[in-house]
Protein backbone atom coordinates (compact mmCIF):
# COMPACT_ATOMS: atom_id res chain seq x y z
CA UNK A 1 0.00 0.00 0.00
CA UNK A 2 1.31 3.11 -0.88
CA UNK A 3 1.88 5.28 2.52
CA UNK A 4 1.83 8.33 0.73
CA UNK A 5 -2.10 7.81 0.28
CA UNK A 6 -2.69 6.14 3.41
CA UNK A 7 -1.52 9.74 5.53
CA UNK A 8 -3.58 11.65 3.34
CA UNK A 9 -6.82 9.88 3.84
CA UNK A 10 -5.66 9.97 7.77
CA UNK A 11 -5.31 13.56 7.49
CA UNK A 12 -8.70 14.28 5.85
CA UNK A 13 -10.63 12.14 8.23
CA UNK A 14 -9.20 13.84 11.65
CA UNK A 15 -9.62 17.13 9.92
CA UNK A 16 -13.33 16.07 9.33
CA UNK A 17 -14.49 15.06 12.98
CA UNK A 18 -17.18 16.83 14.09
CA UNK A 19 -16.50 18.03 17.57
CA UNK A 20 -20.03 18.06 19.15
CA UNK A 21 -20.50 14.23 17.85
CA UNK A 22 -18.02 13.47 20.94
CA UNK A 23 -20.58 15.35 23.20
CA UNK A 24 -23.88 13.45 23.89
CA UNK A 25 -24.52 14.44 26.94
CA UNK A 26 -26.96 17.44 27.47
CA UNK A 27 -25.66 21.07 27.32
CA UNK A 28 -25.29 22.34 30.66
CA UNK A 29 -24.76 26.15 30.70
CA UNK A 30 -22.42 27.58 33.49
CA UNK A 31 -21.98 30.88 34.88
CA UNK A 32 -18.30 32.26 33.70
CA UNK A 33 -16.37 34.64 35.77
CA UNK A 34 -13.19 35.86 33.70
CA UNK A 35 -10.68 38.74 34.30
CA UNK A 36 -9.48 40.62 31.45
CA UNK A 37 -5.93 42.38 31.15
CA UNK A 38 -5.68 45.65 31.35
CA UNK A 39 -2.95 46.17 28.93
CA UNK A 40 0.26 48.49 29.70
CA UNK A 41 0.23 52.16 28.70
CA UNK A 42 4.10 52.20 27.24
CA UNK A 43 4.99 53.45 24.64
CA UNK A 44 8.09 55.06 23.32
CA UNK A 45 8.71 58.05 25.21
CA UNK A 46 8.64 61.49 23.31
CA UNK A 47 7.04 65.04 22.52
CA UNK A 48 3.65 63.82 22.48
CA UNK A 49 3.66 61.04 24.35
CA UNK A 50 2.69 62.20 27.45
CA UNK A 51 -0.45 63.39 26.27
CA UNK A 52 -1.19 60.39 24.39
CA UNK A 53 -1.15 58.63 27.05
CA UNK A 54 -3.51 60.93 29.31
CA UNK A 55 -6.16 60.59 26.56
CA UNK A 56 -5.84 57.35 24.24
CA UNK A 57 -6.06 54.86 26.89
CA UNK A 58 -9.13 55.44 28.21
CA UNK A 59 -10.66 54.02 25.65
CA UNK A 60 -7.93 51.17 24.62
CA UNK A 61 -4.69 49.77 25.14
CA UNK A 62 -1.44 51.12 23.47
CA UNK A 63 -1.30 48.20 20.83
CA UNK A 64 -4.23 49.99 18.78
CA UNK A 65 -2.01 52.68 17.69
CA UNK A 66 1.03 51.33 17.97
CA UNK A 67 0.45 48.52 15.30
CA UNK A 68 -1.15 51.43 12.65
CA UNK A 69 0.53 51.77 9.68
CA UNK A 70 2.36 54.87 8.74
CA UNK A 71 -0.52 57.30 7.82
CA UNK A 72 0.33 60.92 6.84
CA UNK A 73 -0.55 63.93 8.95
CA UNK A 74 -4.26 64.27 7.71
CA UNK A 75 -4.97 60.75 7.96
CA UNK A 76 -4.54 60.59 11.79
CA UNK A 77 -6.24 64.23 12.60
CA UNK A 78 -9.04 62.18 10.54
CA UNK A 79 -8.93 59.17 13.09
CA UNK A 80 -8.89 61.79 16.02
CA UNK A 81 -11.60 63.52 14.92
CA UNK A 82 -13.72 60.35 14.41
CA UNK A 83 -12.32 59.13 18.06
CA UNK A 84 -13.86 62.36 19.27
CA UNK A 85 -16.60 62.90 17.14
CA UNK A 86 -18.54 59.43 16.90
CA UNK A 87 -17.17 57.84 19.55
CA UNK A 88 -17.17 60.57 22.25
CA UNK A 89 -13.76 60.26 23.24
CA UNK A 90 -13.25 62.50 25.78
CA UNK A 91 -9.59 64.18 24.44
CA UNK A 92 -8.54 67.05 25.98
CA UNK A 93 -8.47 70.17 22.91
CA UNK A 94 -5.67 71.32 23.56
CA UNK A 95 -3.88 68.26 23.59
CA UNK A 96 -4.76 67.72 20.00
CA UNK A 97 -1.98 69.10 18.41
CA UNK A 98 0.54 66.97 20.48
CA UNK A 99 -1.18 64.15 19.73
CA UNK A 100 -1.38 64.20 15.96
CA UNK A 101 2.33 64.95 16.10
CA UNK A 102 3.62 62.03 17.98
CA UNK A 103 1.30 59.68 16.00
CA UNK A 104 2.93 60.88 12.54
CA UNK A 105 6.30 60.42 13.80
CA UNK A 106 5.56 57.40 15.57
CA UNK A 107 6.34 55.28 12.64
CA UNK A 108 9.69 57.26 11.59
CA UNK A 109 10.66 56.35 15.29
CA UNK A 110 10.41 52.72 14.93
CA UNK B 1 0.63 37.72 -5.03
CA UNK B 2 3.64 36.60 -3.79
CA UNK B 3 3.90 37.48 -0.40
CA UNK B 4 3.18 35.33 2.52
CA UNK B 5 0.06 35.08 4.29
CA UNK B 6 0.85 32.61 7.07
CA UNK B 7 2.68 34.18 9.75
CA UNK B 8 6.39 33.15 10.41
CA UNK B 9 7.12 32.44 14.04
CA UNK B 10 10.21 34.54 15.05
CA UNK B 11 12.10 35.59 17.43
CA UNK B 12 13.35 36.14 21.08
CA UNK B 13 13.30 39.07 22.74
CA UNK B 14 17.11 40.14 21.54
CA UNK B 15 16.05 40.46 18.15
CA UNK B 16 13.10 42.70 19.32
CA UNK B 17 15.35 44.71 20.91
CA UNK B 18 17.77 44.81 18.11
CA UNK B 19 15.25 45.82 16.29
CA UNK B 20 13.54 48.81 18.16
CA UNK B 21 9.98 46.99 17.58
CA UNK B 22 8.11 49.76 20.49
CA UNK B 23 5.16 47.22 20.01
CA UNK B 24 7.49 44.89 22.15
CA UNK B 25 8.49 47.56 25.41
CA UNK B 26 4.98 46.52 26.73
CA UNK B 27 5.63 42.57 26.78
CA UNK B 28 9.11 43.23 27.91
CA UNK B 29 7.79 44.92 31.16
CA UNK B 30 5.61 42.26 31.66
CA UNK B 31 7.19 39.07 31.16
CA UNK B 32 4.61 36.54 32.04
CA UNK B 33 2.49 37.70 29.32
CA UNK B 34 4.38 35.73 26.21
CA UNK B 35 7.92 34.39 25.58
CA UNK B 36 7.07 34.85 21.52
CA UNK B 37 7.06 36.45 19.39
CA UNK B 38 5.21 36.66 15.61
CA UNK B 39 6.24 38.50 12.41
CA UNK B 40 2.82 39.02 10.34
CA UNK B 41 3.95 39.82 6.81
CA UNK B 42 2.34 43.22 6.76
CA UNK B 43 3.53 45.40 3.83
CA UNK B 44 5.58 48.20 5.70
CA UNK B 45 4.86 46.67 8.16
CA UNK B 46 4.74 46.88 11.86
CA UNK B 47 4.07 43.17 11.72
CA UNK B 48 5.61 42.02 14.88
CA UNK B 49 3.24 40.64 17.30
CA UNK B 50 3.14 38.89 21.10
CA UNK B 51 2.17 35.44 20.98
CA UNK B 52 -0.79 35.47 24.03
CA UNK B 53 -1.74 32.82 26.53
CA UNK B 54 -3.24 35.83 29.26
CA UNK B 55 -6.79 35.43 28.19
CA UNK B 56 -9.14 33.64 30.17
CA UNK B 57 -10.46 30.62 28.38
CA UNK B 58 -7.65 31.34 25.45
CA UNK B 59 -4.96 29.66 24.34
CA UNK B 60 -1.61 30.91 22.63
CA UNK B 61 -3.39 33.54 20.74
CA UNK B 62 -1.79 37.09 18.19
CA UNK B 63 -1.99 39.98 20.50
CA UNK B 64 -3.90 42.48 18.14
CA UNK B 65 -5.19 44.65 21.33
CA UNK B 66 -5.04 44.01 24.89
CA UNK B 67 -8.28 46.22 25.57
CA UNK B 68 -10.85 45.75 23.61
CA UNK B 69 -9.51 42.13 23.06
CA UNK B 70 -8.39 41.37 19.70
CA UNK B 71 -6.97 38.27 19.49
CA UNK B 72 -5.71 36.49 16.08
CA UNK B 73 -5.93 32.89 15.72
CA UNK B 74 -2.25 31.70 14.88
CA UNK B 75 -2.57 30.56 11.12
CA UNK B 76 -1.07 26.72 11.70
CA UNK B 77 -4.32 26.45 13.63
CA UNK B 78 -6.10 26.29 10.20
CA UNK B 79 -3.85 23.14 9.40
CA UNK B 80 -5.31 20.72 12.11
CA UNK B 81 -9.09 20.64 10.96
CA UNK B 82 -12.01 21.90 9.46
CA UNK B 83 -13.07 23.04 12.97
CA UNK B 84 -11.43 25.63 14.56
CA UNK B 85 -11.04 25.22 18.84
CA UNK B 86 -12.99 27.54 21.13
CA UNK B 87 -9.51 28.06 23.15
CA UNK B 88 -8.00 29.47 19.63
CA UNK B 89 -11.09 31.20 18.11
CA UNK B 90 -10.03 34.80 16.91
CA UNK B 91 -11.82 37.57 19.13
CA UNK B 92 -13.04 40.63 18.54
CA UNK B 93 -14.40 43.55 20.83
CA UNK B 94 -15.61 46.99 19.75
CA UNK B 95 -15.83 48.77 23.71
CA UNK B 96 -14.08 47.88 26.38
CA UNK B 97 -16.58 48.10 28.93
CA UNK B 98 -17.13 43.95 28.91
CA UNK B 99 -19.24 42.17 31.75
CA UNK B 100 -16.58 39.73 33.39
CA UNK B 101 -19.18 37.48 34.66
CA UNK B 102 -22.72 35.91 33.76
CA UNK B 103 -24.73 33.71 35.56
CA UNK B 104 -26.10 31.60 34.12
CA UNK B 105 -29.05 31.01 36.49
CA UNK B 106 -30.59 34.82 36.03
CA UNK B 107 -29.99 35.67 32.57
CA UNK B 108 -32.29 36.71 30.23
CA UNK B 109 -32.79 37.08 26.82
CA UNK B 110 -35.40 39.70 25.58
CA UNK B 111 -37.61 40.34 23.13
CA UNK B 112 -39.43 43.32 22.54
CA UNK B 113 -40.37 46.27 20.25
CA UNK B 114 -42.83 45.48 17.18
CA UNK B 115 -44.43 42.26 18.45
CA UNK B 116 -48.00 40.98 20.31
CA UNK B 117 -45.98 39.33 23.30
CA UNK B 118 -43.02 40.21 25.10
CA UNK B 119 -40.38 37.63 26.20
CA UNK B 120 -38.03 37.22 28.50
CA UNK B 121 -36.43 33.80 28.45
CA UNK B 122 -34.06 31.86 30.48
CA UNK B 123 -30.74 29.53 29.34
CA UNK B 124 -33.27 26.76 30.76
CA UNK B 125 -36.23 28.11 28.57
CA UNK B 126 -33.92 27.99 25.76
CA UNK B 127 -32.35 24.53 25.96
CA UNK B 128 -35.84 23.83 27.23
CA UNK B 129 -38.62 24.94 24.82
CA UNK B 130 -37.12 25.30 21.58
CA UNK B 131 -35.99 22.82 18.83
CA UNK B 132 -32.09 22.33 19.00
CA UNK B 133 -30.31 22.95 15.67
CA UNK B 134 -26.85 22.79 14.47
CA UNK B 135 -24.78 24.31 11.86
CA UNK B 136 -21.10 24.47 10.67
CA UNK B 137 -20.47 27.82 9.76
CA UNK B 138 -17.50 30.65 9.16
CA UNK B 139 -17.53 33.39 11.61
CA UNK B 140 -15.19 36.24 9.44
CA UNK B 141 -14.57 39.89 10.81
CA UNK B 142 -15.37 41.90 7.88
CA UNK B 143 -11.85 43.52 8.70
CA UNK B 144 -10.00 39.72 8.30
CA UNK B 145 -6.86 40.45 6.08
CA UNK B 146 -6.87 44.03 6.51
CA UNK B 147 -3.03 44.31 7.44
CA UNK B 148 -2.36 42.87 3.93
CA UNK B 149 -4.16 45.98 1.98
CA UNK B 150 -1.90 48.01 -0.39
CA UNK B 151 -1.92 51.46 0.34
CA UNK B 152 -2.21 50.08 3.73
CA UNK B 153 -5.59 51.46 5.59
CA UNK B 154 -6.00 51.81 9.34
CA UNK B 155 -7.96 49.50 11.93
CA UNK B 156 -7.02 46.56 13.42
CA UNK B 157 -4.20 45.45 11.59
CA UNK B 158 -5.63 41.46 11.06
CA UNK B 159 -3.30 38.97 9.01
CA UNK B 160 -5.32 36.30 8.27
CA UNK B 161 -6.58 34.81 11.44
CA UNK B 162 -9.72 36.59 12.06
CA UNK B 163 -12.17 33.80 10.97
CA UNK B 164 -12.96 30.66 12.32
CA UNK B 165 -15.16 27.69 11.81
CA UNK B 166 -17.71 26.34 14.69
CA UNK B 167 -20.45 23.54 15.00
CA UNK B 168 -22.67 25.91 16.35
CA UNK B 169 -26.14 24.81 18.49
CA UNK B 170 -28.82 26.83 19.62
CA UNK B 171 -32.28 27.56 18.58
CA UNK B 172 -33.82 29.29 15.23
CA UNK B 173 -34.17 33.13 15.41
CA UNK B 174 -37.60 32.43 13.66
CA UNK B 175 -38.69 30.16 16.37
CA UNK B 176 -38.11 33.12 18.62
CA UNK B 177 -39.92 35.62 16.51
CA UNK B 178 -42.92 33.08 16.36
CA UNK B 179 -43.03 32.89 19.91
CA UNK B 180 -43.01 36.56 20.49
CA UNK B 181 -45.92 36.77 17.65
CA UNK B 182 -44.18 39.73 15.10
CA UNK B 183 -47.02 42.70 14.27
CA UNK B 184 -47.42 43.62 11.08
CA UNK B 185 -45.76 46.40 9.70
CA UNK B 186 -42.12 44.85 11.30
CA UNK B 187 -39.31 45.68 8.66
CA UNK B 188 -36.29 44.74 10.73
CA UNK B 189 -34.72 42.87 13.91
CA UNK B 190 -32.15 45.16 16.15
CA UNK B 191 -29.52 42.72 18.12
CA UNK B 192 -28.14 43.73 21.26
CA UNK B 193 -25.50 41.91 23.71
CA UNK B 194 -24.31 42.67 27.42
CA UNK B 195 -21.24 44.84 25.98
CA UNK B 196 -21.74 48.40 26.64
CA UNK B 197 -20.29 51.96 25.32
CA UNK B 198 -17.93 53.83 27.19
CA UNK B 199 -20.04 56.73 28.26
CA UNK B 200 -23.93 57.18 27.66
CA UNK B 201 -23.24 59.51 24.47
CA UNK B 202 -21.50 57.02 22.63
CA UNK B 203 -22.86 54.46 20.24
CA UNK B 204 -23.40 51.37 21.76
CA UNK B 205 -23.14 48.19 19.24
CA UNK B 206 -25.73 46.94 17.73
CA UNK B 207 -26.51 45.45 14.62
CA UNK B 208 -29.93 44.82 12.64
CA UNK B 209 -31.40 42.53 9.91
CA UNK B 210 -34.37 42.73 7.34
CA UNK B 211 -36.87 40.63 9.10
CA UNK B 212 -37.15 38.29 6.31
CA UNK B 213 -34.08 37.36 6.58
CA UNK B 214 -34.28 37.14 10.52
CA UNK B 215 -36.73 34.54 10.19
CA UNK B 216 -35.20 32.63 7.13
CA UNK B 217 -35.04 29.41 9.41
CA UNK B 218 -31.26 29.59 8.81
CA UNK B 219 -30.53 32.48 11.16
CA UNK B 220 -29.49 31.06 14.72
CA UNK B 221 -29.15 31.65 18.31
CA UNK B 222 -26.17 29.74 19.34
CA UNK B 223 -25.83 28.71 23.01
CA UNK B 224 -22.98 26.13 22.09
CA UNK B 225 -20.04 26.52 19.91
CA UNK B 226 -18.27 22.91 19.11
CA UNK B 227 -20.26 20.88 21.59
CA UNK B 228 -19.07 23.54 24.75
CA UNK B 229 -20.61 26.72 26.13
CA UNK B 230 -18.96 30.06 24.19
CA UNK B 231 -15.96 31.51 25.53
CA UNK B 232 -17.03 34.60 27.20
CA UNK B 233 -14.80 36.37 24.73
CA UNK B 234 -17.03 34.70 21.84
CA UNK B 235 -19.95 35.75 23.33
CA UNK B 236 -21.07 33.46 26.44
CA UNK B 237 -23.72 32.59 27.03
CA UNK B 238 -25.60 33.50 23.91
CA UNK B 239 -24.28 34.52 20.12
CA UNK B 240 -26.36 35.36 16.89
CA UNK B 241 -24.83 33.22 14.05
CA UNK B 242 -26.08 34.93 10.68
CA UNK B 243 -24.71 32.11 8.19
CA UNK B 244 -22.86 33.27 5.07
CA UNK B 245 -22.64 36.68 6.68
CA UNK B 246 -19.58 38.50 7.80
CA UNK B 247 -18.86 38.50 11.58
CA UNK B 248 -20.17 42.33 12.27
CA UNK B 249 -23.64 40.47 12.71
CA UNK B 250 -23.00 37.86 15.21
CA UNK B 251 -23.81 39.90 17.83
CA UNK B 252 -22.18 38.61 21.56
CA UNK B 253 -23.48 37.98 24.27
CA UNK B 254 -27.05 39.22 23.09
CA UNK B 255 -29.18 39.59 25.38
CA UNK B 256 -32.01 41.94 23.81
CA UNK B 257 -33.83 41.06 20.78
CA UNK B 258 -36.01 44.39 19.29
CA UNK B 259 -38.26 44.10 16.44
CA UNK B 260 -38.51 47.33 14.82
CA UNK B 261 -41.24 49.30 12.55
CA UNK B 262 -38.96 51.22 10.35
CA UNK B 263 -35.42 50.88 9.14
CA UNK B 264 -32.63 50.64 11.87
CA UNK B 265 -30.45 54.15 11.35
CA UNK B 266 -27.76 53.66 13.97
CA UNK B 267 -24.55 54.53 13.49
CA UNK B 268 -23.03 50.76 12.97
CA UNK B 269 -25.98 49.98 10.21
CA UNK B 270 -25.20 53.65 8.42
CA UNK B 271 -21.89 54.82 9.21
CA UNK B 272 -19.77 52.51 9.88
CA UNK B 273 -19.28 48.71 8.18
CA UNK B 274 -19.91 49.91 4.79
CA UNK B 275 -18.33 49.00 1.60
CA UNK B 276 -18.40 50.16 -2.15
CA UNK B 277 -21.67 49.13 -4.19
CA UNK B 278 -19.10 47.34 -6.98
CA UNK B 279 -18.03 44.15 -8.02
CA UNK B 280 -15.81 42.66 -4.91
CA UNK B 281 -16.25 45.50 -3.13
CA UNK B 282 -13.17 47.42 -5.24
CA UNK B 283 -12.50 50.99 -5.37
CA UNK B 284 -9.71 52.84 -6.22
CA UNK B 285 -7.76 55.06 -3.50
CA UNK B 286 -8.88 58.40 -3.20
CA UNK B 287 -11.96 57.78 -5.69
CA UNK B 288 -14.90 59.75 -5.07
CA UNK B 289 -18.61 59.13 -5.43
CA UNK B 290 -18.58 55.48 -5.13
CA UNK B 291 -22.00 54.74 -3.76
CA UNK B 292 -21.50 52.84 -0.32
CA UNK B 293 -23.48 49.80 1.19
CA UNK B 294 -23.34 47.80 4.28
CA UNK B 295 -21.22 44.81 3.98
CA UNK B 296 -23.01 41.65 4.19
CA UNK B 297 -22.68 38.41 2.52
CA UNK B 298 -19.18 36.27 2.41
CA UNK B 299 -17.69 35.78 -0.80
CA UNK B 300 -15.04 32.57 -1.45
CA UNK B 301 -11.40 32.06 0.00
CA UNK B 302 -9.01 29.37 0.31
CA UNK B 303 -5.69 28.88 1.93
CA UNK B 304 -2.86 26.61 1.71
CA UNK B 305 -2.17 25.72 5.37
CA UNK B 306 0.70 22.98 5.62
CA UNK B 307 3.44 24.83 3.82
CA UNK B 308 4.72 28.75 4.41
CA UNK B 309 6.60 30.89 1.66
CA UNK B 310 10.12 30.20 1.71
CA UNK B 311 9.58 26.20 2.54
CA UNK B 312 12.16 24.16 1.30
CA UNK B 313 10.64 20.82 -0.32
CA UNK B 314 12.34 17.60 -1.88
CA UNK B 315 12.62 18.18 -5.75
CA UNK B 316 11.51 15.51 -7.95
CA UNK B 317 8.97 14.03 -5.16
CA UNK B 318 5.40 14.05 -4.02
CA UNK B 319 4.65 16.89 -2.65
CA UNK B 320 1.32 17.11 -0.59
CA UNK B 321 -0.27 20.54 -0.20
CA UNK B 322 -3.18 20.50 1.82
CA UNK B 323 -5.39 23.63 3.22
CA UNK B 324 -9.19 25.03 3.93
CA UNK B 325 -11.63 26.70 1.61
CA UNK B 326 -15.02 28.65 2.41
CA UNK B 327 -17.61 29.15 -0.37
CA UNK B 328 -18.78 32.61 1.73
CA UNK B 329 -22.74 32.64 1.31
CA UNK B 330 -22.66 29.08 -0.08
CA UNK B 331 -20.63 26.41 -0.36
CA UNK B 332 -17.37 25.26 -2.32
CA UNK B 333 -17.73 24.20 -5.53
CA UNK B 334 -14.03 23.57 -5.87
CA UNK B 335 -10.63 24.58 -4.87
CA UNK B 336 -7.70 24.60 -7.84
CA UNK B 337 -4.30 25.07 -7.48
CA UNK B 338 -1.97 26.73 -10.08
CA UNK B 339 2.15 26.28 -10.20
CA UNK B 340 2.57 28.38 -13.45
CA UNK B 341 1.19 31.77 -12.22
CA UNK B 342 -2.21 31.10 -12.48
CA UNK B 343 -1.68 29.92 -16.02
CA UNK B 344 -3.22 26.34 -15.77
CA UNK B 345 -5.23 25.00 -12.99
CA UNK B 346 -5.30 21.37 -11.39
CA UNK B 347 -8.37 20.01 -9.41
CA UNK B 348 -7.87 19.09 -6.08
CA UNK B 349 -9.80 16.58 -3.43
CA UNK B 350 -12.29 17.76 -1.64
CA UNK B 351 -12.29 16.67 2.11
CA UNK B 352 -15.44 15.54 4.31
CA UNK B 353 -18.78 18.28 3.04
CA UNK B 354 -19.41 19.23 7.35
CA UNK B 355 -22.38 21.87 5.71
CA UNK B 356 -21.91 24.65 3.01
CA UNK B 357 -21.23 27.71 5.21
CA UNK B 358 -18.47 25.94 6.83
CA UNK B 359 -14.76 25.42 6.12
CA UNK B 360 -13.85 22.59 3.83
CA UNK B 361 -10.46 21.04 3.42
CA UNK B 362 -8.93 20.28 0.10
CA UNK B 363 -5.76 18.74 -1.12
CA UNK B 364 -3.39 17.87 -3.91
CA UNK B 365 0.02 15.97 -4.46
CA UNK B 366 2.47 18.00 -6.62
CA UNK B 367 5.46 16.52 -8.13
CA UNK B 368 7.77 20.04 -8.57
CA UNK B 369 10.78 20.19 -10.43
CA UNK B 370 13.85 22.01 -8.93
CA UNK B 371 13.74 25.57 -8.35
CA UNK B 372 11.49 28.02 -6.79
CA UNK B 373 7.75 28.12 -7.68
CA UNK B 374 5.18 29.50 -6.22
CA UNK B 375 1.48 27.71 -5.45
CA UNK B 376 -1.58 29.39 -5.81
CA UNK B 377 -4.86 28.78 -5.07
CA UNK B 378 -8.42 29.39 -5.98
CA UNK B 379 -11.87 28.55 -4.37
CA UNK B 380 -14.68 28.18 -6.69
CA UNK B 381 -18.27 28.68 -5.02
CA UNK B 382 -21.52 26.62 -5.80
CA UNK B 383 -22.84 30.06 -7.29
CA UNK B 384 -19.77 29.89 -9.78
CA UNK B 385 -18.21 32.63 -8.02
CA UNK B 386 -14.19 32.37 -8.12
CA UNK B 387 -11.77 34.17 -6.03
CA UNK B 388 -9.96 37.22 -8.27
CA UNK B 389 -6.61 37.07 -9.10
CA UNK B 390 -6.04 41.22 -7.75
CA UNK B 391 -7.01 41.88 -4.34
CA UNK B 392 -9.24 44.32 -4.00
CA UNK B 393 -9.33 47.82 -1.93
CA UNK B 394 -11.41 49.95 -0.26
CA UNK B 395 -10.82 52.23 2.70
CA UNK B 396 -11.92 50.36 5.64
CA UNK B 397 -9.86 46.96 4.82
CA UNK B 398 -12.90 44.80 4.26
CA UNK B 399 -13.70 41.70 2.15
CA UNK B 400 -10.28 41.15 0.92
CA UNK B 401 -10.29 37.33 -0.90
CA UNK B 402 -7.71 37.82 -3.41
CA UNK B 403 -6.07 34.26 -4.68
CA UNK B 404 -3.83 33.43 -1.74
CA UNK B 405 -0.15 32.38 -3.27
CA UNK B 406 2.92 30.48 -1.35
CA UNK B 407 6.45 30.55 -2.27
CA UNK B 408 8.48 27.62 -2.51
CA UNK B 409 11.77 26.01 -3.24
CA UNK B 410 12.15 22.49 -4.61
CA UNK B 411 15.86 21.21 -4.08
Amino acid sequence: MPRCGLLAIVLLGVASMPPAALAEAPLELKSVTIELPFGDKVIPPGPGSDEVSRNCFFCHSAGMLLYQPAMPKSAWIKIIDKMIDVYKAPVAEADIPAIVNYLTGLEAAK
Amino acid sequence: MSDDRAPRPLITRRSLLGAGAVGGLALLSKPSWAETMIDLPLPGGPGERSITTNFPEKGAMVLQRTRAPLLETPFDVFDQGVFTPNDRFYVRWHWPVIPVSVDAETFALKIGGHVNKQLSLSLKDLLKDFPRVELAAVNQCSGNSRGFFEPRVAGGEWANGAMGNALWAGVRLKDILDRARVKSGAVQVRFTGLDQALGAEAPRFVKSLDLDHARDGEVMIAYAMNGEQLPLLNGFPLRLVVPGWFSTYWIKMLDDIEVLDQPDTNFWMKTAYKIPDTPGADMKPGQTGVPMVPISKMVPRSFLTNRQSGDQVAAGAPLLVRGIAFGGDCGVERVDVSTDGGKTWLPTELGKDEGKYGFRQWQANLSPEPGKFSVMVRCTNENDLAQPGTANWNPGGYMRNVIESTDLVAA
